[in-house]
């Protein structure tokens, strides 16, 4: 365990000597005590702490929406991991966002049978509608726009998620109502 | 009546999901009981072997020869003593472009899973298991985690099972993208909590798995058949087949056909009855071109091939794979270089970027398969193409038409 990083970073916040206490502290200040508690039940059933780097990445994400340089490193530090060792983990999963993300995630399968269905002409509308490209968010946060691998409902193509949603069988009239786009502009 | 369609016996898409009250109405858990009550490990293990059962992940590797690899530790009177973890780890990665069928399985009837996972880990006695799930699959990962929850209640897991003294917990993984998760080392890696980074063979999972114990991973509906085989007995699953190998599968269709979906058929069941039956045949005014039998990674099938088999090595032999029966079709108006072309997106951008030839060799591929797409290409472009194929294998045979 790296104690003395630790000790380093929570001596300015804390006035007590209790060095776990204040680690327990600045944890709290950026971890809430809702996902402490659902990493520490992760943790209760793993061989090591840094083993449930995944899934912890992913309580943070679900609460926060995204892991920031802040989140990972108090996230870090609580694992036993340097913050080096769990970016490169949370960097090589492609549903770990490091950058921010709108409400939800737009998620519109590229794999093969939504391609021969007609992928390329559905980006297209949906980056009109929305005025973004792949990869960027809406001026009023509300969706971000990612391409997603198969999505495992191919005899339903084209097919896309909106948050946790699956959404099948699709059409440009469809995306419309699904994204609530109101008088939507026609192609 | 023995059901002849076990797998999909329970699912009815115009109902809700089986529950447990539902499950066990209809034989559900008899099995499990039996087996960890009355039968020895070694019985058990017997049985699947007898049967035949090849692995539904794609590769279609004999199950009972991969479980008999587990190292079983027994004393002089042939008990089982135990000297630390095994695991069991289900897949349910399901990244495969083209599949959906485990995500049927597991979102219609997720008991026959579970009672297919605890009759395994009783086989390979193994204490610990682990549902290895995408992320995307959030509705089957729930409906698996109440599954689970009542199964602890009743003492299906847990402690002593069944009044047993065999102990089992079961775990579901979320997992965070990235199709390399699909392979067994690799989810070995990803499941310890690190980058999914496939490892070298030998040591075998069997031998030196998750925690470096004795693993076995195994595919969703590798799992629920056995449920099956051990509830009615090899010889009974024998019966099924109608070709080569035996038992029943999930297969499935999409592209431009007129009923796309997923069937629970015989093995050995003709490609053409599938396609053109089931999925009802090309939809008007397209024409089959060519098919992809068993996911992304398959090698194209033309017509010629229709009234193969769908048998492991039948189709292998036709210099394709069943993969994971899952038919991705190729019609007449789509272009073959463009649809090649997602293809092989696809494995570049997912390519762990361990090995050379895949990480540089596939996107090098995609860019000269973009040339030729828009009529840039030069004759050299195919000599490319097929040494990139000589150096990544298997993968790489995808994009040689
Ligand atoms: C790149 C790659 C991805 C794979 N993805 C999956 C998958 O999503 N699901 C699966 O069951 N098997 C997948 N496999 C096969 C597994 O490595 C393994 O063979 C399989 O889970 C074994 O199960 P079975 O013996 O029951 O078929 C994949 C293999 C490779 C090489
Ligand atoms: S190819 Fe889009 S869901 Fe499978």
């Amino acid at each position: 365990m790296n104690q003395s990083t630790k000790t380093n970073s929570t001596k300015k916040e804390s006035t007590e000597n209790d060095n776990s206490q204040a680690n327990a502290r600045t944890i709290s200040s950026i971890l809430t005590a809702p996902e402490l508690a659902e990493i520490d039940h992760e943790i209760s059933h793993a061989p090591t702490r840094s083993a449930v780097a995944i899934d912890a990445l992913k309580i943070v994400q679900k609460h926060h929406g995204w892991v920031s340089d802040e989140s990972l490193s108090g996230l870090a530090d609580y694992l036993d991991m340097s913050t080096a060792e769990l970016d490169g983990i949370a960097t090589f999963y492609s549903l770990i966002y490091r950058k921010p993300v709108g409400e939800k995630v737009i998620s519109l399968c590229n794999s093969v049978t939504c391609w021969i269905k007609g992928y390329a002409q559905l980006e297209k509308h949906i980056s009109r509608q929305l005025g973004v490209g792949l990869g960027e968010t809406t001026t009023d946060n509300r969706y971000t726009f990612l391409p997603a691998p198969c999505l495992g409902a191919c005899d339903r193509a084209p097919v896309m998620m909106v948050g946790e949603e699956t959404h099948l069988d699709l059409t440009p009239e469809k995306i419309n109502q699904i994204l609530e786009i109101k008088g939507g502009q026609q192609g | 009546m023995i059901s002849k369609l076990p797998l999909t016996q329970n699912i009815n898409a115009a109902r809700d999901p089986v529950n447990l009250e539902a499950y066990e109405a209809n034989h559900g858990y008899q099995a499990a009981r039996k087996a960890v009550l009355e039968m020895s490990p070694d019985d058990c293990l017997q049985v699947v072997k007898d049967s035949g059962l090849r692995g539904r992940g794609g590769a279609g590797f004999p199950t009972g020869m991969k479980w008999s690899f587990v190292p079983m530790n027994t004393d002089s009177q042939g008990n089982n003593v135990s000297d630390g973890h095994k695991y069991l780890i289900c897949n349910a990665d399901e990244m495969e472009p083209g599949t959906f069928k485990d995500r049927l399985l597991m979102e219609c009837d997720p008991h026959q899973l579970i009672e297919g996972m605890i009759l395994s880990a009783w086989t390979i006695q193994a204490d610990v298991a682990y549902i290895f799930i995408r992320h995307e699959y959030h509705f089957a990962s729930k409906l698996l985690q109440d599954a689970i929850d009542a199964c602890y209640a009743k003492g299906y897991l847990g402690k002593d099972i069944f009044g047993s003294d065999f102990n089992l917990e079961l775990y579901v993984h979320s997992s965070a993208g990235r199709y390399i998760c699909g392979e067994e080392t690799a989810l070995i890696s990803s499941l310890e909590g690190k980058r999914a980074n496939p490892r070298a063979k030998p040591p075998f999972p069997q031998i030196s798995g998750l925690w470096g114990r004795p693993t076995i991973v195994n595919n969703v509906e590798t799992l629920c058949n056995i449920t099956h085989i051990i509830r009615n007995g090899a010889q009974w699953y024998k019966t099924l087949g109608i070709g080569q190998d035996h038992g029943t599968k999930l297969f499935g269709v999409s592209g431009r056909v007129k009923n796309p979906g997923c069937w629970e058929l015989p093995m050995g069941t003709p490609i053409r009855e599938l396609i053109e039956q089931h999925a009802g045949g090309m939809q008007d005014g397209y024409k089959l071109r060519g098919f992809l039998p068993g996911g992304a990674s398959t090698d194209f099938l033309v017509e010629e091939h229709l009234d193969l088999a769908m048998d492991y090595d039948v189709i292998g032999k036709a210099g394709s794979r069943l993969g994971t029966g899952t038919m991705i079709i190729l019609d007449d108006k789509t272009c073959p270089v463009g649809m090649t072309k997602n293809l092989v997106e696809f494995f570049a951008q997912e390519s762990c970027g361990f090995c050379t030839p895949c990480r540089d060799g596939l996107p090098w591929s995609a860019q000269v398969l973009d040339d030729i797409e828009s009529g840039n290409g030069i004759p050299a472009d195919l000599n490319t193409l097929q040494n990139q194929v000589r150096f990544i294998g298997a993968i790489g045979n995808t994009i040689v038409l």
